[in-house]
């Protein structure tokens, strides 16, 4: 009889550069055949010490840094930042201030989930979805740049309110070598009225957009295929591992921050919290598809909130935030406060505090430890993804190499805040 | 779901002795514990019902070496003014006199929805704690990434390697008093034809010094 060849396992790099390794994630991954036995994954090729950076720089500086941690959620970070602030100085935003922070951190749960959406498509092979998620996105981020003048690394957020109140009058298109005058007519359409305006027509469109992706995939057989039954984790496993936000609902856990430690004025508002049944890529799938029509409503009640409630943004607690413009230049005493808080910042009591917020990825926390300095002591980002990347052995153990990607992708991670 | 308050008196009398201290602050419960009785009371917060936190949340080092120091003297001030600028280890003697390093864990429990927040304070020489990766799994990278940043030596943890700094990485870059700006920086030499590290170019800077303000005008929130 002949001797069996012998058949040894293979290690293979995946990444650091790899169109669907989300990144730079070096993954290393020794298979038996084509199935995987063991996955290591190599991070912090991105990492950029954010905590120590800020911890030489006061507060305020340091809220920019916080938008290039999750760079596809980026105002639920600052959110994040500001409330351990708010909570250690123990001050409260005014309502409107809430408000816009609750309906725009839904927009950017709508942002991060269109990207993961198109990107988790992508990866499994479909290209089209990853197309029109970005014509939606392109509305959004416009909304970004109405009120921030960025289109991404907004610095919106500010202890004690948001940095300015919603414009009332949304830009507009101007005719261009590529556009004429009647293609941009077309395209202001929708941009006559205020911000608010534009936004509640986006949220009119957008379940007919939502159904669209879902005539794409839910149904479609080779989308299930690759989904239904892949990187299953139960939900006993998810929590032992960390795992939190859509991660832990796929797997039929009921747990959102949102929901259960409201912040903000999310216990005044109308959403319901989907949930998964197997725990599978396809439920975590199906759950943040519902996760955006959730977010869909919960803006349209916060546009109906503002139109009717102007008032202001920012506390007048002039120990933290700057007078006005005006004030500044009639009163010696917010002259002083303005001084102050451009030269050496506001110093936080002693003390420490940890906040969280139900990030579109999972809970985002952020402790801050002060000694009662202008600059933070020490903080530490509690980013979702980074439990979500170390799970990702358990997931795909027994999976074959095609599985990799599917299962990586649906854990929704991005560099920026794993490495951070 | 429990008030924090009769969280922390249930805490108390379930652990008793084995807690240094116990704190209310920002409506969070922190507990203080000995290096020795880490494991034990992890397990029990794990396991018993009336705690019940299933979820680690998060793991983490500090440093306290440099903690209440600031870089410009603010009681002297009013009558002299500041100075310019600071230099670089200009500082004055530190009012904290605790042991050097803590291990900080995260805790919540999805059941009684509540958090808790334990401290493990380390002596520099001393630099050891037990790992909880037996209890909770999700443990494994946030260990990694203590060690890996502050050298804190998690005992009986299953794969203690660096995390997010390079490979061949020298020091513990979150201490105090690992530079901000690093020791080395790495380019592309041309002639060699691969990535090179030197010692860093360019010398440190503060921008904004470290106040602390011990002024009741500026105690905001109290």
């Amino acid at each position: 009889m002949a001797a069996l060849p012998e058949i040894r396992n293979y290690t293979f790099n995946f990444g650091p550069q790899h169109p669907a390794a989300h990144g730079v994630l070096r993954l290393i991954i020794e298979v038996d055949g084509e199935t995987v036995v063991s996955a290591d994954p190599h991070i912090g090729l991105l990492h950029r010490a954010t905590e120590k950076l800020a911890e030489s720089k006061p507060y305020i500086h340091s809220i920019g840094y916080m938008d290039r941690l999750d760079y596809v959620s980026m105002m639920c970070n600052e959110h994040g930042y500001v409330l351990a602030i708010e909570k250690l100085l123990g001050i409260q935003p005014p309502v409107r201030a809430q408000y816009i922070r609750v309906m725009f951190d839904e927009i950017t749960r709508i942002l991060n989930h269109l990207l993961w959406l198109g990107a988790h498509a992508l990866d499994i092979g479909a290209m089209t979805v990853f197309l029109y998620a970005f014509r939606e996105r392109e509305d959004l981020v416009d909304c970004y740049e109405a009120v921030s003048g960025t289109r991404m690394h907004a610095t919106y957020y500010r202890p004690g309110g948001v940095y300015r109140d919603l414009p009332e009058k949304m830009p507009q298109y101007k005719v261009s070598k590529w556009h004429d005058a009647k293609q941009v007519a077309a395209m202001n359409e929708n941009r006559q009225g205020s911000l608010l305006d534009f936004i509640w027509d986006f949220t009119e469109r957008f379940p007919k957009r939502v159904d669209e992706y879902e005539a794409l995939l839910t149904d479609n057989r080779i989308w299930k295929q690759r989904t239904v039954g892949i990187g299953v984790i139960a939900p006993e496993q998810a929590i032992a591992m960390g795992l939190t936000g859509p991660m832990l609902r796929g797997s039929g856990v009921e747990w959102d921050l949102r929901k259960k430690q409201p912040y903000e004025v999310y216990d005044q508002l109308d959403f319901s919290i989907p949930v998964g049944v197997t725990g599978d890529c396809y439920d975590r799938y199906l759950v943040r598809i519902e996760e955006m029509r959730q977010s869909n409503q919960l803006i349209r009640q916060c546009v109906t909130w503002l139109k009717q409630n102007p008032g202001p943004v920012m506390t007048d607690n002039h120990k933290v935030a700057p007078p006005t413009r005006v004030h500044m230049k009639e009163d010696m005493e917010a002259l002083i406060h303005h001084f102050k808080l451009m030269s050496e910042g506001f110093c936080l009591p002693e003390g420490e505090a940890y906040a969280a917020i139900e990030h579109p990825k999972g809970e985002f926390g952020v402790y801050l430890v002060s000694d009662g300095a202008n600059k933070p002591y020490r903080l530490k980002i509690r980013a979702a993804g980074f439990s979500h990347l170390a799970a990702l052995e358990t997931l795909i153990k027994g999976h074959m190499i095609s599985d990799v990607v599917a299962v990586l992708s649906s854990l929704d991670i991005v560099f920026g805040e794993i490495d951070r | 779901m429990l008030s924090i308050k009769e969280l922390s008196t249930q805490v108390n009398a379930r652990f008793g002795r084995l807690l240094e201290q116990s704190i209310i602050a920002c409506d969070e419960l922190t507990i203080v514990v000995a290096p020795q009785h880490l494991h034990e009371v992890c397990l029990a917060l794990r396991n018993e019902s009336e705690f019940d936190f299933k979820l680690l949340i998060d793991v983490c080092g500090i440093d306290y070496l440099q903690y209440g120091i600031s870089e410009w003297e603010t009681n002297a001030a009013t009558a002299t003014g500041f100075e310019r600028g600071v230099e670089v280890g200009a500082l004055e003697e530190a009012s904290y006199k605790g042991p050097r390093f803590a291990s900080v864990y995260h805790l919540l429990s999805l059941t009684h929805n509540h958090r808790i927040r334990i401290r493990v304070f380390l002596n520099e020489t001393e630099l050891k704690v037990p790992s909880v990766v037996d209890i909770w799994p999700a443990a494994n990278w946030f260990e990694r990434e203590a060690f890996d940043l502050f050298g804190i030596f998690y005992l009986g943890h299953p794969d203690l390697r660096r995390i997010l700094t390079d490979y061949g990485f020298i020091g513990h870059p979150f201490r105090k008093d690992f530079p901000l700006i690093g020791n080395l920086e790495v380019r592309y030499d041309a002639a060699l034809q691969r990535v090179v590290y030197e010692p860093v170019s360019i010398s440190p800077r503060i921008l904004e010094p470290k106040v602390i303000r011990r002024d009741n005008r500026y105690q905001v929130g109290e």
